[in-house]
């Protein structure tokens, strides 16, 4: 995992400074709130509907143990003692004091974490697959191109001020896409060419918000030294021609979609062929520098399936459930990546109290070489854990509720925080996953019916990701009463895909009935082992809409 | 006359006057002393105006800063206008005089100009700017050097951290 050098400690102590200099002057009324808007949002800093709310960044989902203990101090401190794993791999605190900001941010920086660019019109947190580094299927980790872009991102001085705001993800993984890099500003897949040489597919102009859709690849093979030069002419490109007149219409996909996706290429390559080979072209010395930082953890040499493991799922129908659903194959022999599931029905998505963090920090010490990641499906992964030690991490997971062994299934919601918290929500979203966590209590039919990506966001901003659920859910407003809107078909993986409105939308005590006959329409039009997405592709949504709307 | 601050943060008096468009149809009066009239009327008039030591020029925001490329060292000021500062144009407008048309005179930002912009400016190629009026112009010192390094290369620097970190 990255370490900060004495440059990066330098800058961001400097930032602290920056930033506490600033909140004194808007405190004392010397910055009017429409100028400290931009500054707060670009430290994290949001007014919500009940409080401030400040979004702590987690560089693509990385954590270290100290890292996860000073967090939990800080909402202890700062906070109620609990905090929200977002959608975008950051940590969320609900309840901080804004003139507490600024102390808040110095305990981060020493434990070199900050808050920079989660909010605002700038380039965001760079995200990225969650089992980076340990999966056997990556051409290579995709983490140190994800710190690389981090830093040249990091206060940008020309692109501070955005049209609007701005994401990237990194993909390495051959045959899936857990970044969903295709709805992103920017989606990075790392390839190689047929010269052996790495390089990247370079999407641009996904997004999901109000204007859903699949990014289009303006460039088939970027060289790996590239990278920066041509990120900076996108970004330019966009910077300069990008809505300004229109904050729906200012995200970088309405500019590709009116220039088209040829012409917006045209116009990047043009500005690229300028600063091709300028000083902001990478070194490999530089990669190597950045890569020396994500080595291997010193793993020891195993065998797959030993004697522990085979012998302990014999005996345990639960503990193999558990090892079935939330535990995946790794590319060390001998070792396997957890999932964590925060989605115990009861407890609002992603939300994590300081005890808990503070656990999850003693058990990646215990197993997992002290690392963990946040997922943007907002669970917790120790992607390096002995498959000998799995059942011992399985009891120590039981007690805290972060064993429900529902990873990936109908009850791993993906759920923004909505209008319980969420100044911008049209609707509630929690309760909403409440309800159908509730209602489908039985994991033997929740099992049965495999991977389904159940998505719900409270408004059209989508940060719970509906578009692309297979299944979606979208809180909207009618007179001021809270209905909700479902789509079919959406998918984040390689074959990207925005879901298809069903119809009307249903009130919010309904939801749990309305999904429940959605199922029953895949279950009774399955063929053998066919899961949700594929049923739906085939049969289309009219047998849904029928069955829905009878 | 109104003040300007340097790159280094110093106050100056100020010599120049920004001209704005002339009204639809109306000719472009220009004031006693140095004046900055809008690019494109330069352009027009280049015959004229081309080596006149009180004459600069202005963009604004949504400007081609390409129009002067030929002649971009031929005028002794080139002003960018930020009409509101949350409108980042005219940082790449900056980098692009500075860095692609090879501009070296007086690089000003005029317009909402507000101190804790002041760094990014710098770092984009601007060397004087005008700010807002009602901002306290002796805290621009301190808001230009909130930080002593950068991450990337850009108008001020064509040494990114990566190529000045020891290998």
């Amino acid at each position: 995992m990255y370490v900060y050098d004495e440059h990066d400690r330098q800058i961001l102590a400097e930032r602290v400074a920056q930033f506490r200099h600033q909140t004194d002057r808007a405190l004392a009324g010397d910055l009017a709130e429409d100028e400290f808007l931009p500054l707060r949002l670009q430290n994290g800093l949001y007014i919500q509907r009940l409080a401030p709310m400040l979004r702590i960044c987690v560089p693509y989902g990385m954590l270290r143990s100290e890292q996860l203990r000073r967090l939990a101090r800080i909402t202890r401190d700062y906070d109620k003692g609990y905090a929200h794993f977002t959608t975008r791999q950051n940590v969320q605190l609900n309840w901080p004091e804004v003139e507490d900001v600024p102390d808040i941010l110095a305990e981060l920086a020493e434990v070199e974490m900050h808050a920079n660019q989660t909010s605002g019109n700038c380039i965001r947190n760079t995200t990225t697959d969650q089992f980076a580094g340990a999966q056997s299927d990556e051409i290579v980790d995709p983490r140190p191109y994800c710190e690389i872009i981090r830093q040249w991102s990091t206060y940008h001085p020309e692109f501070a001020f955005l049209p609007r705001k701005f994401k990237v993800a990194v993909n390495a993984s051959e045959n899936g896409d857990r970044a969903a890099v295709q709805v992103h500003d920017i989606g990075l897949e790392i390839i190689r060419n047929d010269q052996d040489e790495l390089g990247f597919r370079v999407h641009v102009g996904g997004g999901l918000g109000r204007t859903p859709m699949v990014g289009p690849v303006i460039r088939e093979f970027l060289p790996e030294l590239d990278l920066l030069t041509y990120l900076e002419a996108i970004l330019r490109v966009y910077n300069r021609y990008g809505r300004r007149d229109n904050k729906y219409k200012a995200r970088i996909k309405i500019l590709v979609k009116a220039l088209t996706p040829e012409a917006f290429a045209e116009k990047v390559e043009e500005e690229w062929a300028h600063t091709k080979d300028s000083p902001t072209r990478l070194t490999p010395e530089a990669i190597r520098k950045i890569q020396g930082y994500f080595t291997e953890p010193p793993y020891d040499s195993l065998n797959d399936n030993p004697q522990a493991l085979v012998s302990a799922r014999s005996e345990s129908k639960t503990f193999d459930n558990w090892v079935k659903r939330n535990v995946d194959s790794h590319k060390k022999p001998g070792y396997a990546i957890v999932s964590l599931t925060m989605k115990k029905t009861g407890i609002p998505p992603g939300d994590i109290s300081d005890r808990q963090l503070e656990d999850i920090a003693d058990l990646a010490d215990r197993y997992s070489f002290g690392e963990a990641r946040v997922t943007h499906q907002q669970n917790v992964v120790f992607a390096d854990v002995r498959q000998d030690e799995l059942f011992e991490l399985w009891q120590a997971l039981k007690p805290l509720g972060f064993a429900t062994p529902n990873l990936n299934t109908l009850t791993d919601i993906i759920c923004c925080p909505g209008g319980d918290y969420c100044a911008l929500a049209n609707a509630k979203s929690i309760p909403v996953a409440d309800a159908i966590q509730r209602k489908f209590d039985n994991l033997d039919y929740v099992w049965d019916l495999g991977d389904i990506d159940l998505n719900i966001s409270g408004c059209m901003n989508a940060c719970g990701h509906h578009h692309v659920g297979h299944i979606g859910v979208l809180g909207v407003d009618k007179k001021g009463e809270e209905f909700y809107q479902i789509s079919l078909g959406g998918s984040s993986q390689r074959d990207a895909s925005i879901g298809k409105i069903l119809g009307p939308s249903f009130a919010r005590e309904s939801m749990p009935d309305v999904i429940e006959k959605i199922l029953d329409v895949y279950v009774q039009n399955r063929t053998e082992e066919e899961p949700f997405l594929d049923t739906y592709r085939r049969i289309g949504i009219s047998p849904f809409k029928e069955r829905v709307y009878a | 006359m109104p003040d300007i601050i340097t790159q280094e943060g110093e106050i100056k008096t100020d010599k120049w006057t920004l001209v704005p468009h002339p009204e639809e149809g109306e000719a472009l009066e220009l004031p006693e002393g140095p004046v900055m009239i809008p690019a494109e009327l330069w352009l027009a008039g280049i015959d004229h105006y081309r080596g006149q030591e009180r004459i600069g020029v202005w963009l604004e925001s949504h400007d081609e800063p390409g129009m002067l490329a030929d002649y971009v060292n031929e005028v002794p000021i080139i002003a960018v206008n930020f009409p509101k500062f949350t409108d980042g144009r005219g940082y790449s407008s900056a980098r692009l005089l500075r860095e692609r048309y090879g501009y070296r005179n007086e690089l000003r930002a005029v317009g909402d100009v507000l101190l804790d912009q002041l760094q990014f400016m710098k770092r984009c190629g601007f060397d004087s700017y005008a700010l807002r009026p009602d901002k306290d112009i002796h805290l621009a010192a301190h808001c230009l050097n909130f930080f002593s390094q950068a991450y990337q290369a850009a108008g001020d620097t064509d040494l990114p951290l990566f190529r000045r970190r020891a290998s």
